[in-house]
């Protein structure tokens, strides 16, 4: 109890780093953690996770398998709410609101945080009703041509345009690994989100269509606030303005990536950037 | 170094050799083991081959029937019942309706079967000596309500002569089939000798001929008149059950093993029912009968023998076999399908409709269509509420009293006419079978086509 006393701490002592006016960017909080702890069943997942994540930036969740990097990016669009067993505790605000008041429709929430996933999961439909699924749930297209302009746009903005726009009517399913990533990009953009979480969107594409991925999150951040999870510390160094490194259900260390990366503050933060843990 | 060396290639010779001695033993194994599946399939279809070899065999001679061609002459010295009576003669047509009916209740009383004996007469050679008894076991009994019936439809037919086929008897059709014993003696035979000579003349000069079996789906179950003993209503008694089966148990089952599935909080009563659900799919089909007798007969007092009583026992038999077999199929859909319809925001409905259930459609309709195929041919269930009866009529809604296919092969296996029966038995069999071969192709196709599409 006193040791978890002393990581909440140590984590607050971060967080206070990470409000020094010189470590932030220049971007307005978008979403504010507070102690977010996360159980499944008796088993402690999180132990109270508190994080600030900027507007309109890329932020970076390292951390060897099993950190909890996962579940907490599951907190933060309520997907952990599908679990069987999975209890959330603390505060999680959007804007200043808490998402996990009851009040608040979970549905309505997800259109706000859009989530990729691990593995391409392109719904088994044409490349058309993948993007303009979320649309139609949400009623966000008046009519056939409104949604045809965001099926349009939203796959320009996946940079998947060109070279689906002649079959859109063909399964998205029959797409390749990477093309198949970027459709569920843009079915998540499509929905017009504020937030979008990406869960090691490129473990499972070759080194190619991964830079392909990592170019476009670049170019999302002009317009998205977006929290990925990776693996691959090079690309947390490659994509994200700022960086959290977990471990064991602890968050460790966060700051701006370059300082992360270059000087980290925290023993165990430099044993897993060399490359020692994990 | 050397002697290292020497030493390490030795013992990779040893571990090479341990490895080859068992090698032999484990290709050994796997050849055994390859043998016993082969063995295994080759006896499985041999005893389907035997199968249906056995049930064509016996089933095909029965698609071909017997009749026999009459000169009938409506000889107005029997039929003296006067003219059938006109709608124009009567002011209200309730009066016509009497009279017309009294002129059928006259023409029934009539002794057709004089008329039967004189069109037969014709084809007998000079000289052949046969009594009416030995002579009218020829025809089939309903010969006469043949005649009588042309006659009703046509009155105008009177003092005129027309070629009519009936049927042969049972046991002309037996005589003529060779399924009885020629060389037995008069004691043992079913028809005396000038019968069984006369058949013979009668097959040579063309007055029997054999042709295809229309009347096995066009008739209706008779025993007065076993030749012309059909399937055609036990066959629409059971299309009624399949319809009741079909319209309850798919909609039941699918949406108990959707709510169980993908809604049920888990917790110790869902455990109960699933427990309890696979359990069912285990119980006898009898003690559903015996379910279906208490509840609906006695209880609801829904009549007996009815396909609806026998849709509705054959509703809860099927359930189980549609809700685990749905529960199996939502189970083995991907969690990052669910994953990505829950994370665009879909609601736990939208993302069962909208995803999970057209991936899982195709499986979902063989499981029916195999469950339906499952109570197609139950029989236990359906003696069990009365559809054991003898029923001769085609039921028009589903509160008629009707057969069933199964119960009418059980029926007529049962029928003391072992000769004539035995063929009809195994054609019932092949009709049956037929149909649930059908079902399953349709499944089949189905399930390829829609896969297909997805």
């Amino acid at each position: 109890m006193d040791m978890l006393a002393g990581k909440v701490k140590k984590t607050s002592q971060n967080l206070d780093s990470a409000m020094n006016p010189t470590d932030v960017l220049d971007r307005p909080i978008r979403l504010t953690a507070r102690d977010v702890t996360v159980h499944y069943g008796a088993k402690q997942a999180l132990h109270g996770i508190s994080i600030d994540i900027p507007d309109r930036a890329v932020t970076a969740f390292i951390g060897p398998s099993g950190c909890g990097k996962s579940t907490f990016l599951r907190c933060i669009n309520r997907m952990n709410d599908t679990i069987e067993g999975a209890k959330v505790g603390g505060t999680i605000k959007l804007d200043g609101e808490d998402i996990y008041d009851p009040s608040l429709d979970v549905v309505e929430l997800r259109a706000r945080i859009g989530m990729v996933f691990q593995k391409p999961n392109p719904f088994p439909k044409s490349i058309y009703d993948n993007v303009a699924y979320g649309p139609r749930i949400h009623g966000l297209a008046r009519n056939k041509t409104d949604l045809d302009e965001i099926v349009v746009s939203s796959l320009r903005k996946a940079g998947l345009f060109e070279e689906v726009k002649d079959r859109l009517n063909e399964p998205g399913t029959g797409l390749s690994g990477g093309q198949q990533q970027r459709l569920c990009i843009a079915r998540a953009i499509a929905v017009g989100p504020e937030v979008i979480l990406m869960d090691e969107p490129c473990s499972a594409l070759d080194p190619i269509a991964t830079a392909v991925i990592e170019e476009l999150i670049d170019e999302l951040r002009e317009n998205y606030t977006i929290v990925i999870v990776t693996h691959s510390m090079q690309q947390a160094a490659r994509v994200s303005q700022r960086t959290a490194f977990f471990h064991l259900g602890n968050l460790i260390e966060q700051g701006q990536t370059e300082d992360i990366f270059t000087n980290p503050v925290n023993k165990q933060t430099q044993d897993y950037i060399m490359g020692r843990i994990g | 170094m050397a002697t290292d060396m020497q030493t390490s290639s030795s013992a990779s010779a040893d571990r090479r050799k341990l490895v080859r001695s068992g090698l032999r033993r484990r290709h050994m194994n796997e050849q055994i083991f390859r043998a016993f599946g082969i063995a295994a399939i080759a006896l499985a279809l041999g005893f389907v081959a035997l199968l249906f070899v056995d049930v064509f065999r016996k089933g095909i001679p029965a698609f071909i029937q017997s009749n026999v061609h009459l000169s009938v002459t409506y000889d107005p010295a029997v039929i003296d019942v006067g003219p059938a009576p006109a709608r124009a003669d009567f002011g209200s047509e309730a009066e016509y309706n009497a009279a017309s009916l009294k002129w059928q209740r006259d023409l029934a009383l009539l002794n057709w079967n004089t008329i039967v004996e004189a069109s037969l007469r014709k084809s007998v050679p000079a000289g052949y000596e046969i009594s009416s008894r030995e002579l009218l076991a020829i025809p089939e009994t309903n010969a006469r309500h043949a005649l009588r019936e042309k006659f009703v439809q046509d009155p105008s037919l009177l003092g005129q002569t027309v070629e009519v086929d009936v049927l042969a008897s049972a046991n002309t059709a037996n005589w003529v089939k060779g399924n009885i014993d020629r060389s037995l003696g008069d004691a043992q035979q079913q028809l005396s000798a000038p019968t069984r000579g006369l058949i013979d003349i009668f097959e040579e000069n063309g007055t029997i001929t054999n042709g295809f079996a229309w009347s096995i789906f066009t008739n209706v179950d008779s025993r007065s008149a076993p030749a012309s003993a059909g399937l055609l209503g036990a066959f629409v008694g059971t299309l009624w059950m399949m319809l009741i089966v079909v319209v309850l148990a798919v909609p039941i089952g699918v949406a108990a093993a959707i709510y169980l599935e993908e809604f049920a909080p888990k917790s110790r009563l869902t455990d109960l029912i699933e427990v309890n659900i696979n359990n069912l799919a285990a119980v006898p089909s009898i003690v559903f009968g015996l379910l279906g007798a208490a509840v609906f007969i006695n209880w609801f007092h829904l009549p007996i023998s009815a396909p609806l009583v026998g849709g509705l026992v054959l509703t809860l038999m099927t359930l189980p076999t549609i809700i685990i077999a749905t529960r199996g199929a939502l189970m083995g859909v991907s969690p990052a399908l669910r994953q990505a319809a829950l994370g665009m925001g879909a609601s736990k409905t939208q993302m069962v409709f909208h995803h999970v259930l057209p991936v899982t459609f195709p499986s979902i309709l063989t499981a029916t269509i195999l469950g339906v195929a499952h109570a197609l041919g139950e029989t236990a269930p359906l003696l069990l509420i009365g559809m054991k009866a003898f029923v001769a009529s085609v039921p028009a809604t589903p509160l008629d009293q009707a057969a069933a296919l199964p119960v009418q092969i059980y029926l007529w296996q049962g029928n003391e006419n072992r000769n004539f029966f035995e063929p009809r038995t195994a054609a019932a069999i092949m009709v049956l079978l037929g149909v649930m071969i059908l079902l399953n192709g349709v499944a089949i196709y189905l399930r390829s086509r829609l896969e297909k599409r997805a």
